[in-house]
């Protein structure tokens, strides 16, 4: 397959979700969307990504299949403990001198950070004082968050992540087993609002005091990347705090002189302008 | 299997190399070997667990005459550097010869995956691409090789007899796509001793 006509053809698919649906991924980096594209090909029997345009564009159930195959789901419970670890140490000090505290947590997926947040929140006994958004522009990841169901078996893995990220009692009170679930404790989601959003097109959320949004901005490209970080700069008050994944970074971004780092290594930042 | 003549590296404008269990006493025997001035820039995914720290790179440094430093979200791709794909995020390469990452699903039970990282590379360097596929106890890697030959470039794999977990480099050969079967030595051989 010559490589320069596979590109014209990934190129117009985009264009058809977009122009169809609303959906734009057009910015998104282009090495990692061009295998999602090809494996979905290859899934649906396909030989050629320009047939599966022309399918998208008159089958809105299939259009959805593919947006859910281009939202990445992979997460766990405090994913990187040690960021989890500086959150308390660094960031719950300043959040707790609030009256009240609004977090937006961006990407959210199928919920499994939301729920180590509150966690924590809980622990450190800011919870009820706390609104927390949710947001995904997956609905089915939105809806397993709302629920708060997750397979027994990675129980363990979180738990000994708990533990490593300071966690102050035992992890296996926050939920409760059935069959090969574990259903997570509802006092946790009480004050969360699970809600769909989308950064490539939706607007500005409140005025938020902290934003996490962690291992999304690497499947953007520089100008999406420097949008999205705008929308998060508009978003937060003066001296809130902007948490991101590990290996992703303010620097050389738009917004980089805007905010200073609190916690080099685990990418939290803190709104000074 | 051996080429009488050496590569021509000047027709090439990248090195991806892949490697798994045994990686560290191999590439530490490698990486040390390239000159200075090699013309070209390296870019690997070695299979670490994924709270590795950045010890393996201060490690390399001490050893090498190149800069080996671990990949990084879109910087652009240069010659005079070794590049490590970072622990738990997959590698792959712009068509603007940046990096980028990801966090998507383990492939081969491996993130950064080698067949994530050649598959795009081949993409983007084509026929000016060479694959070189190490030491390893799985098959990531076999379908990346296959995929870099495809595109017109030149794979070498360890020879499996010398390698310590000989199963990586003979699930590519198995493809039937690789150019070389080479030992550590006589692929150092082939990137030091060119003919000016």
């Amino acid at each position: 397959m010559n490589t320069d006509i596979e590109n014209i053809e990934i190129d117009l698919f985009l264009e058809a979700v977009f122009k169809c649906y609303g959906y734009d991924f057009r910015h998104y980096a282009k090495a990692s969307l061009k295998r999602r594209i090809k494996n979905l090909m290859k899934k649906n029997g396909y030989k050629r990504i320009n047939d599966m345009t022309s399918d998208i564009l008159h089958d809105r159930s299939f259009f959805e299949k593919v947006v859910y195959d281009f939202s990445i789901t992979v997460t766990e419970m405090f994913r990187d403990p040690l960021f989890y670890h500086n959150l308390r140490e660094k960031i719950i000090p300043y959040l707790k001198t609030y009256p009240f505290i609004k977090i937006w947590h961006a990407g959210c997926a199928t919920g499994e950070e939301v729920y180590s947040l509150a966690i924590l929140l809980k622990e450190e006994g800011i919870y009820n004082k706390t609104t927390i958004f949710a947001t995904d522009f997956n609905g089915n990841a939105l809806d397993t968050a709302r629920q708060g169901i997750y397979s027994l078996k990675d129980m363990q893995m979180y738990t000994t992540n708990y533990q490593k990220a300071g966690g102050k009692t035992s992890f296996a009170d926050y939920y409760h087993a059935r069959y090969k679930s574990a259903i997570m404790s509802k006092a946790l989601s009480k004050n969360v609002t699970f809600a769909n959003h989308n950064l490539v097109t939706d607007s500005i959320f409140g005025e938020m005091h902290l934003i996490l949004c962690r291992n999304v901005l690497i499947y953007f490209n520089k100008y999406l990347q420097d949008n999205v970080l705008k929308l998060f700069n508009e978003s937060l008050i003066r001296g809130g705090f902007l948490a991101l994944g590990s290996k992703e970074s303010l620097q050389f971004s738009c917004i980089e002189n805007d905010f200073k780092p609190i916690d080099k290594k685990s990418k939290i930042f803190q709104k000074i302008q | 299997m051996k080429l009488k003549s050496k590569l021509d590296l000047s027709k090439f404008s990248c090195i991806v190399i892949g490697v798994s269990a045994g990686g560290m006493e191999v590439l530490s025997k490698l990486l040390p070997s390239l000159p200075a001035d090699f013309p070209l820039p390296v870019i690997i995914v070695q299979h670490l667990h994924k709270t590795s720290t950045g010890y393996y790179l201060e490690y390399y440094n001490e050893k090498c005459l190149l800069f080996v430093k671990e990949a990084k979200q879109n910087e652009i791709i240069k010659v005079g550097n070794i590049y490590f794909a970072p622990p738990d995020y997959h590698l792959l390469i712009e068509n603007n010869k940046t990096f980028a990452i990801s966090s998507d699903e383990k492939v081969n039970y491996s993130r950064p995956s080698i067949d994530i990282l050649f598959e795009s590379a081949a993409d983007v360097y084509g026929e000016k691409l060479i694959g070189i596929i190490l030491t390893g106890a799985n098959n990531d890697g076999a379908e990346g090789m296959k995929i870099i030959k495809q595109k017109g470039g030149f794979t070498i794999a360890q020879n499996p007899l010398e390698a310590e977990f000989p199963v990586m480099p003979q699930s590519a050969i198995d493809t039937g796509t690789i150019d070389l079967i080479l030992t550590l030595n006589e692929i150092s051989d082939e990137f030091i001793k060119r003919d000016k």
